[in-house]
């Protein structure tokens, strides 16, 4: 009998398998995606191999994310993947220095020159076949398409690779305002090799030979392509083997071969894996419906919120029509003038949503009856300007206003909304028929619609199908409330541990529900979200999750059968209350022969050098994207919208141009964290003694890629990735030395309970020095500080620029520091009055835009605050306000600076009839998670409301502007029966 | 009831009425300080709950974006209270608190919070030896003798969980490391709850002799170092029964114990106030308790030096001359340096594989733990660390995968 050698390698979505001889020939292989059946595809795989070497006994090893539970519960050994793909490659391409592996949701970096050392994602898994499919899907196209689309691509985009919802946030915008999908789908693949040198190699430089491995770089030459280029490798050091989708299998064969495992005939192990009972410690939910009597009723009584119908064919009269031009899916309802519904769609819009909306257009205007006369049309949605564009559409409206309106048609009491979307939960609370506070759901709580219908897809079924399954799922699992791609892994478990189909979709409903109820509103209780609840948005057409929303609340609920239009329905309702004589609608005529081009040119209107997105429509209108501000836009500004943080920024940046005459030398000070408020104080102190400064000046997004490869942490706030970026900016610059002090303890501001910094301002410096080899005791000084105390910090600069001999002078630049500083903080609390006082001259909203003070830099602020006074708003900063505001009651420990300032400037804005507070918060700030319900808190119960914008790499400002324009039309107390101006 | 601040004081008569609850954090030397409280005539219970309801919990009371400490600590309360086991009129909570410049400084905060709406009548107790919350009605009060009795059940705990951690993954009758933990645990509650029990060297020597008769197999086990956020490290369910999984891995988990936390937190007292001239009053106590602290680990050490057989604590001393060679003293957030002090020390004594616990997103740890792995790795290139993070979304599969490498590369080294 011989004896082979059989590598297993069970993945998150396929199984490969390799069989050897003693020589390492590969005799087998085969590689097929599993669709979460793990053991039958297993089993399968083992059979053919029985079936082909019937005399043949092997030595057998497992290895795989999904195989580790296998490999446990039948006694087969196992191997860690990396570590198999590692010893592949030594006996295989003894050449290689580095190894990429892309699996389907995890990535591997092997490092195998200068110290070998094997890596895995950590709990962030963008960057992943995983990411990929998702992108795809959000593209509508397959992954094939989509490589072969981004081979085509003439240019890239900037996307954030971090996390598929991040990339979607990116992504969206670029859709709807017609990026070609073809550069689309380049920068996806970009993106992936962006994470995989952030997230991965963590500092580590990949160079050399570079092996490429796993699925996606096997199958994907786009994805190949983008690698070979970002790493800027030759034909020989890029090399994609043959074997690359079973490399880890082989390993795994390699593995077992050197074991001393007693060989077993193929029977045996079939039997093995077939056999193989895992330990079930799944948590199972209650059932959704005990039976088929008690579902019928539950859908009979949610029949009862249908809209009556009519046909388009036989109706005439007045007509109105509304469209929603979501992030993924376009929606249009055409109604009469009694709310019957006259035509409906719903359908993903493929990326395209000018050509879908065009066309839906086209169809009505061909079948409906020739005395069907539209008055009016209003669109709504993240697609609201380019449509409106395009197509003439009268009105716009805010998507939040658009839904209140809609719901409040089927239930005029309505207290509180909540819609999921295909990409979004979106809540609100209505209070005196105005929407009084609004939650979205931010990254890293993402489970809503196209969640179920990625997983439909992987496991093989059709998304209706699929939730369908759930309703009388015998044990749903409890699968908790989590990010999409831990939950792919809860599920590998869960089905690991013998979970049917069935319970996996009705526990993917519950987890949407818990997702919604415990991460987006937070709600303790359900009083707290209001007696008549109205549920709307394409998930909730799914009665699973319906029946777990209506569960885990213990209330009924309306969820009216149009709900996944309701948003259209609302712009359609809207469109009929601003009725003017004549649509301008585009007709029929001018619709037939409508196109579009699309290309893409820098602003050059300031520095911000945005970049644009021109459409050019057939009728010679056109319409601008990507714009921060109404120049690029090409609009003419009336006026000057007073805005603080301009002033502010301008004031620090401008300071490097004063230096001394004479310079001693010069010092590099990063313009990053706490600086955008010491500047001032460090400016002084070493001018005043003669050093020349050099700051490392303004961020975008070159910056962060600039000194991504320093980066630790990848879960660290932006504002501080930033400034690896900033750190490189001054040693390329050549600064005799980088000061950048730390300090535990900041001002003492206030009446608080202590002062501190938070960790990453108060010891950044500390990771800088470990963290990047061209930083030494010579040309980097961080010195402990304490502000407070005058005396301590003569003393230590004595110390550190004992080198420069000028003790003596060291006295007299600290008190001109902290006069400088003094007077600094002066003139912008003096220009917040100005800012103030014009606004209310002009007849202006305020809004204080709360943050920290490095959300001052663009790069980190994105250019919110031009966003604010782009809608007329006149904007402050909360450190320009924070003294006017009293320390209001917390329920907080108090004993952060900057944060402090946080509460009394809301305090502040409560006592401000014409102010409201928009706090600015960096994605992965902890601190925050303390503060964000604190200052929500101060502000609501003095009846101001309460407005979030979370941001980090991604610079798509849809979001903001959404909850903006609904933070301005709640401002104007927007009531749904009120005919009020546009927007 | 007696309020301070909108919530309620417990009282002295509460000592009489309610049971306190106290979160699990360290499983031993938590066990041992309760009998400690429990000589002072206070009623103690140690939770044990650990169902997924208590990461719903913590998720529904607590902002989710907050550390994973806190929503776990918070979590085990609300489902403790809501079980039914207990009389809500009839319990009070306990919480450790630092009052250090990370965010764990608030979470009695939040968990009042969390309490206001449902339990508004049950008393929160902040467990800490720097006199916050101190109120005369106060009916808990952390006397002198009370604060040192408390340190030297840690100690114990300490000793008992270094013993039994080097016995466990040996043992050749399966279980029996256990039962002597069991016995120990018995035999120092019931001393520490009779307050005669200051003649620790007696206690340490009979321990030693005791845990020496275990029947140990002599194969050396790959050693593995556990580091982290303090909850994470410690806490079986923050780490998901981190020290069972590497035992079943068939290596031997090597915790840093307890009190070199007290010690850093202690010294950092002291070092603070030389870093930025700030000396007061009190900067002398924390010295004489810092000393006091220093001397009873280096009686530990000896004594478990003069017996031979079990490998001691890292010596306090030589952590704080090590540590500077990647990050200063400065760094007293959280764990601050201490983590890379005890990587260091960890793969200089030839414990090169070494798994730092974190919380998802906790903010010191970005610089005092990933950030610093660089340094040390250059210090001792075999360092085999591997960073996980722990969150409700995080999976045991995930987690025990990657460890799973991190152990390839330690057998590819051996």
């Amino acid at each position: 009998m011989k004896t082979y050698a059989l590598g297993i390698d069970v993945g998150s979505t396929t199984v490969k398998t390799v069989v050897c001889d003693e020589q390492g020939s590969v005799l087998h292989s085969a590689y097929e995606r599993h669709f979460s059946k793990v053991k039958e595809t297993v089993a399968e795989q083992m059979e053919t191999i029985a079936e082909k070497f019937p005399e043949a006994q092997f030595r057998t090893a497992m290895a795989g994310s999904a195989g580790l539970g296998l490999a446990n519960a039948s006694g087969i050994s196992f191997v860690q993947e990396v570590h198999a793909a590692f010893l592949a490659v030594k006996e295989f391409y003894p050449q290689a220095d580095t190894v990429i592996e892309l699996g389907g949701e995890d990535a591997k970096i092997i490092f195998l020159t200068g110290g070998v050392e094997q890596r895995m994602n950590g709990s962030c898994a963008g960057g992943t076949g995983a990411f990929i499919d998702q992108m795809a899907t959000l593209l509508g196209i397959t992954v094939d398409e989509l490589d072969a689309a981004a081979l085509r691509a003439t240019r890239t985009y900037p996307i954030a690779s971090r996390c598929g919802v991040f990339a979607k946030s990116d992504i969206q915008p670029l859709l709807n305002q017609g990026a070609a999908r073809e550069d689309v789908a380049a920068s996806i693949f970009r993106a992936v090799v962006d994470q995989t040198v952030a997230g991965l190699a963590q500092g580590r430089e990949i160079k050399g030979n570079v092996l490429f491995l796993g699925g996606p770089l096997y199958f994907l030459k786009g994805l190949r392509k983008a690698f070979v280029d970002t790493l800027g490798l030759t034909e020989t050091q890029a090399l994609f083997p043959e074997q690359a989708p079973v490399f880890v299998a082989l390993g795994s064969a390699l593995y077992a071969d050197r074991s001393k495992d007693a060989p077993k005939t193929a029977q045996q192990l079939l039997d093995k894996v077939r056999n193989a009972h895992a330990a079930s410690d799944v948590a199972t939910g209650d059932v959704l419906f005990q039976s088929k009597e008690e579902y019928a009723e539950f859908v009979e009584r949610h029949k009862q919120c249908d809209l009556a119908f009519a046909d388009m064919r036989t109706y005439e009269g007045d007509a109105y029509l509304g469209i929603d031009s979501g992030s993924t899916t376009t929606k249009l309802v055409l109604i009469t003038e009694d709310g019957r519904l006259l035509f409906s769609h719903y359908a993903s819009n493929e990326g395209q949503p000018l050509d879908r909306i065009a066309s839906k257009l086209r169809q009505i205007y061909a079948e409906k009856n020739p005395k069907l006369h539209i008055r009016s049309s209003a669109v709504t949605g993240y697609g609201e300007e380019l449509i409106k564009a395009g197509l003439s559409v009268d009105h716009g409206i805010v998507e939040t206003v658009a839904h209140f309106k809609a719901a409040s048609f089927f239930c005029p009491d309505v207290d509180f909304i909540i819609d999921i979307g295909g990409q979004d939960i979106k809540c609100f609370k209505i209070k005196n028929g105005a929407i009084d506070s609004i939650m979205l759901n931010e990254a890293c709580s993402s489970g809503c619609g196209s969640f179920i219908q990625t997983f439909a897809m992987a496991m093989g079924y059709d998304i209706a199908e699929f939730s369908q399954m759930g309703l009388f799922a015998k044990h749903p699992v409890e699968l908790g409330s989590r990010c999409t791609v831990f939950m792919n892994s809860s599920v590998k478990q869960a089905q690991k541990d013998g979970a049917t189909v069935e319970d996996i979709s009705a526990g993917l409903s519950a987890s949407i529900i818990k997702n919604a109820i415990y991460k987006v509103i937070r709600a303790q209780s359900v009083e707290e979200l209001g007696k008549n609840i109205v549920v709307q948005g394409g998930t909730f057409l799914n009665d699973a999750v319906l029946r777990c929303f209506e569960r885990e609340i213990g209330r009924r609920v309306i969820r009216p059968a149009i709900s996944g239009l309701m948003g259209a329905f609302g712009a359609a309702l809207y469109a009929k209350e601003c009725a003017d004589k004549k649509s301008t609608l585009i007709s029929p005529e001018a619709l037939e022969t409508f196109s579009y081009t699309s290309k893409n040119v820098r602003c050059g209107g300031c520095t911000a050098n945005c970049l644009l997105n021109v459409i050019r429509f057939s009728d010679g209108g056109r319409f601008v994207s990507g714009n921060r501000c109404e120049k690029g836009a090409g609009i003419k500004r009336e006026k000057e919208v007073p805005d603080l943080c301009s002033y502010k920024y301008d004031s620090l940046m401008q300071l490097a141009q004063k230096q001394p005459a004479h310079k001693r030398a010069v010092v590099g000070l990063p313009m990053v964290l706490n600086y955008y408020e010491l500047l001032p104080f460090w400016h002084t102190f070493f001018t005043r003694l003669g050093f020349g400064v050099e700051i490392s000046g303004e961020s975008d997004r070159k910056t962060y890629f600039k000194g991504q490869h320093t980066i630790p942490s990848d879960t660290v706030c932006y504002p501080a990735k930033l400034a690896h970026g900033h750190i490189e900016t001054l040693l390329e610059r050549n600064v005799d030395f980088i000061f950048w002090p730390c300090m535990t303890y900041n001002v003492k501001e206030a009446d608080t309970d202590n002062h501190f910094n938070c960790p990453v301002v108060a010891y950044y410096p500390e990771l800088m020095r470990a963290n990047h080899s061209g930083l030494h005791a010579d040309n980097f000084l961080y010195p402990y500080l304490d502000l407070n105390n005058p005396k301590h910090v003569v003393r230590v600069m004595k110390e550190h620029l004992k080198r420069y001999n000028i003790g003596g002078q060291i006295a007299g630049a600290v008190d001109a520091a902290y006069k400088a500083l003094a007077d600094f903080r002066k003139e912008i609390t003096v220009k917040a009055q100005e800012v103030i006082a014009q606004a209310r001259r002009e007849g202006r909203k305020i809004i204080v835009l709360a943050g920290r003070p490095y959300h001052l830099d663009k790069e980190i602020n994105h250019g919110i605050h031009k966003l604010i006074t782009s809608l007329g708003i006149a904007v402050v900063t909360e450190d320009s306000v924070a003294a006017l505001g009293d320390m209001p009651a917390l329920h907080v420990l108090n004993q952060w600076t900057y944060h402090s300032r946080l509460y009394r400037a809301a305090q502040y804005v409560t006592t401000q009839p014409d102010m409201q507070l928009v706090q600015l918060v960096s994605f992965g700030c902890g601190i925050d998670a303390i503060t964000t319900d604190e200052v929500r808190s101060i502000l609501e119960r003095k009846g101001k409301l309460y407005t979030q914008l979370k941001i980090d790499e991604i610079s798509n400002l849809g979001a903001a502007k959404i909850r903006l324009r609904s933070l301005l039309a709640a401002m104007n107390g927007t009531k749904p029966d009120q005919k009020r101006e546009e927007g | 009831m007696e309020m301070l601040d909108g919530h309620p004081i417990f009282t002295k008569e509460m000592k009489e009425t309610h049971t306190i609850l106290i979160p699990t954090m360290l499983p031993i030397q938590f066990r041992l300080l309760i009998s400690v409280f429990e000589s002072y005539g206070y009623k103690c219970e140690l939770l044990e709950n650990e169902s997924r309801n208590v990461v719903d919990e913590g998720l529904k009371n607590v902002h989710n974006d907050t550390c994973y400490p806190a929503l776990l600590v918070i979590g085990q309360f609300m489902d403790a209270l809501k079980s039914g086991k207990y009389d809500p009129n009839r319990v009070a909570l306990m919480l450790p608190q630092t009052g250090g410049g990370c965010r764990a400084s608030n979470y009695i905060y939040l968990l009042r919070k969390a309490l206001k709406d449902t339990f508004p009548q049950v008393p929160v107790i902040s467990l800490n030896f720097v006199g916050l919350e101190s109120d005369p009605r106060n009916g808990w009060k952390m006397t002198m003798p009370m604060i040192i009795k408390a340190i030297f059940s840690i100690i114990y705990g300490d000793m008992l969980q270094t013993l039994y951690n080097q016995c466990r993954s040996y043992e050749l009758v399966k279980g029996s490391s256990k039962k002597m933990l069991g016995k120990w645990i018995k035999i120092m509650e019931k001393e520490l709850r009779k307050g005669n029990f200051t003649n620790t060297k007696k206690y340490y020597r009979s321990m030693l002799r005791d845990f020496a008769t275990i029947e140990r197999s002599a194969v050396p086990r790959i050693r593995v170092g556990i580091v982290g956020e303090i909850y994470i490290k410690y806490s079986p369910l923050g780490n998901n029964h981190l020290e069972d999984f590497l035992i079943s891995e068939g290596c031997e988990p090597v915790v840093p114990s307890m009190l070199e936390f007290i010690l850093y937190w202690s010294y950092n007292k002291v070092n603070e106030a030389k870093l930025y001239g700030t000396r007061t009053a009190a900067t002398p106590l924390y010295n004489m308790i810092y000393k006091m602290f220093l001397a009873k680990q280096h009686e530990v050490i000896d004594v478990m030096k003069e017996h031979g057989v079990f490998v001691p604590p890292h010596d306090f001393t030589h952590l704080l001359a090590s540590v500077r060679q990647y990050i200063s003293l400065g760094v007293n957030m959280g764990e601050g340096w201490l983590i890379a002090a005890e990587m260091g020390a960890l793969a200089e004594n030839g414990t090169e594989n070494i798994i730092c616990t974190q919380p998802f997103g906790c903010l010191p740890n970005h610089i005092i733990a990933k950030g610093m792995s660089r340094a040390v790795k250059e210090r001792y290139p075999n360092a085999n660390i591997i960073a996980i993070d722990y969150d409700p979304g995080a999976t045991r599969v995930n987690q025990e995968n990657r460890i799973k490498l991190m152990l390839a590369n330690a057998r590819m080294a051996d």
